[in-house]
């Protein structure tokens, strides 16, 4: 690799001269490479979730070691994705981070201070020669027990950490951006804002689009992995109810099938045409 | 100024360092019995700062996960405890590697109190021990058995059907041992845990009359507001040592 960088990639605490930090863009390729993540913040809470492609067949799915989504705090937790050991990493010190909140202050740590908080320990780790940037990334959805308001996140491996409305991240992002965005969900309107049961069906819907137009993983086993923090769920972090998941995974499937089918139908008459 | 006194202070012996020696603002008696279907445990509401009622409405019985935890002695290491094991209770459902069903508590009654053995003892052993009798209550979820059992501030562990802390342990343990059976249900628990409060409020200048019960049953976890115990120094002799005379001299 030494042509890409030519020199300036060996250490995370050089610029290029033409101030880039090579290291820290590598990070972020670990994260573009691993399963996606989204995010959507809506009217009456926050959804996380995760695509869990099955490396291989001989993983046990629905266990514990192949969590991707972990329970910060009572009213928080965070879909990872990336160099997943390196994401484990972050989730503790958010642990961390949370109960040292509680401990000093008695009160659940707001969702922006956790956020921050997490940047600068993200950030700690770009800045000298001899640590290694993360190489993931995690979406922190929070329910602020004060204001009584949710709040989602991004932290990025260079240690943004950003507000949403709805966010991706992990392997296509950008077409999960643009399928978020065509939600509205920034247009915060009593009409299209979006409420949390909606929400969790488009969370699986783009999922699982994404799963199906990627060539390599297309017809390999993929398992969804949800959660939110909203009125059902007591304000608190939780997988979502596999009812529920089980539901809208059904919607989506049928959604999808019938977009495929409104795509053959233009096509024949543009033919015809 | 600080650097004479430094030389001078140099050649005198260090200051011991001081740990708790004592407790300084208290609760009283834990008092808990087994019944048929749960366990049940009772606690006065007033904490004392020496032989001051300080405050009438403090309440020392707590839950956490399904279990209860009652404390008589110092009232801010009894939230020093609360606090650690909310703690505790949350590392253990976030753990990275945990995975639970439902409502599934993390931790049993008995993993709480083997755990607050492991803390007191530690405490104890660095001569600066948490001041506290600490009455554990709960069920365990696997084989559905009730438990009660109790840490003391040295982190000596008893298992026992009946469990008294502080006077308690003294003035309430005769009367659960004379009056306690395997077979009791839940109103005969409460009516024994009552009448031991009252002789303890009789007898123990620390207890107060305004109580406050909780329960572990199958139904889950109940704790009760605090309310008055039906007490009267003028119309019953009943908790008056028979030697003593009723007229002073």
């Amino acid at each position: 690799m030494a042509s890409s960088g030519s020199g300036y990639d060996l250490s995370a605490a050089t610029f290029s001269p033409d101030g880039r930090i090579f290291q820290v863009e590598y990070a972020g390729k670990a994260v573009e490479n691993a399963g996606t993540v989204i995010g959507i913040h809506a009217k009456d809470g926050v959804v996380l979730g995760v695509a869990k492609p099955l490396y291989h067949k001989m993983i046990v799915p629905t266990t514990a070691s192949y969590k991707r989504i972990h329970t910060v705090d009572v009213h928080a937790g965070v879909a990872t994705t990336g160099f997943l050991p390196d994401a484990r990493v972050l989730v503790g010190r958010a642990q961390e981070e949370a109960a040292d909140w509680q401990e000093h202050y008695g009160s659940k740590v707001p969702p922006h201070v956790l956020a921050d908080r997490l940047g600068h320990y993200v950030h700690y780790f770009t800045l000298h020669g001899a640590l290694r940037p993360f190489g993931a990334s995690c979406v922190l959805g929070g329910y602020d027990v004060d204001t009584k308001e949710c709040g989602l996140y991004m932290l990025e491996p260079n240690g943004a950490a950003y507000k949403y409305y709805g966010v991706a991240t992990g392997k296509g992002k950008q077409v999960a951006k643009t399928e978020l965005e065509k939600l509205n969900l920034h247009k915060q309107d009593a009409e299209s804002s979006m409420d949390v049961a909606t929400a969790v069906k488009n969370v699986a819907k783009i999922l699982i689009l994404l799963h199906k137009e990627n060539k390599d993983s297309d017809g390999k086993p993929m398992e969804l992995e949800l959660s939110w923090i909203c009125e059902a769920s007591k304000w608190k972090h939780a997988p979502i109810p596999k009812d529920v998941l089980t539901a809208a995974k059904e919607w989506a499937n049928e959604q999808l099938e019938e977009e495929d089918e409104d795509d053959e139908e233009e096509e024949e008459a543009m033919e015809e045409g | 100024m600080w650097g004479m006194n430094h030389h001078h202070r140099s050649s005198a012996p260090a200051d011991p360092k001081s740990h708790t020696t004592r407790p300084i603002v208290t609760g009283a008696s834990v008092l808990g019995v087994k019944y048929n279907g749960g366990v049940m445990l009772a606690a006065d509401t007033l904490l004392s700062y020496g032989s001051m009622a300080k405050t009438m409405n403090a309440s020392r019985l707590m839950e956490i996960d399904q279990t209860l935890i009652g404390a008589s002695g110092e009232y801010s290491d009894f939230q020093a405890i609360q606090e650690m094991l909310e703690a505790k209770s949350l590392q253990m459902q976030s753990g990275l590697l945990q995975e639970r069903e439902g409502d599934e508590p993390p931790m049993t009654a008995r993993s709480m109190w083997n755990y607050l053995r492991v803390v007191m003892y530690h405490r104890r052993n660095k001569m600066n021990p948490l001041w506290n009798s600490v009455v554990v209550a709960g069920k365990d979820g696997a084989t559905g058995e009730f438990f009660l059992g109790n840490v003391d501030r040295l982190g000596t562990t008893v298992e026992d059907n009946i469990m008294a802390t502080g006077f308690g342990a003294y003035m309430g343990v005769p009367l659960l041992r004379e009056k306690w059976r395997p077979d009791m249900d839940e109103g005969e628990a409460r009516a024994l845990l009552e009448d031991c409060m009252k002789v303890l409020y009789y007898r123990d200048c620390r207890a107060a009359s305004r109580i406050q019960l909780a329960k572990v049953s199958a139904d889950g976890v109940l704790i009760s507001e605090p309310y008055e115990l039906e007490t009267s120094w003028a119309g019953s002799t009943d908790y008056i040592p028979l030697n003593t005379p009723l007229a002073l001299p």
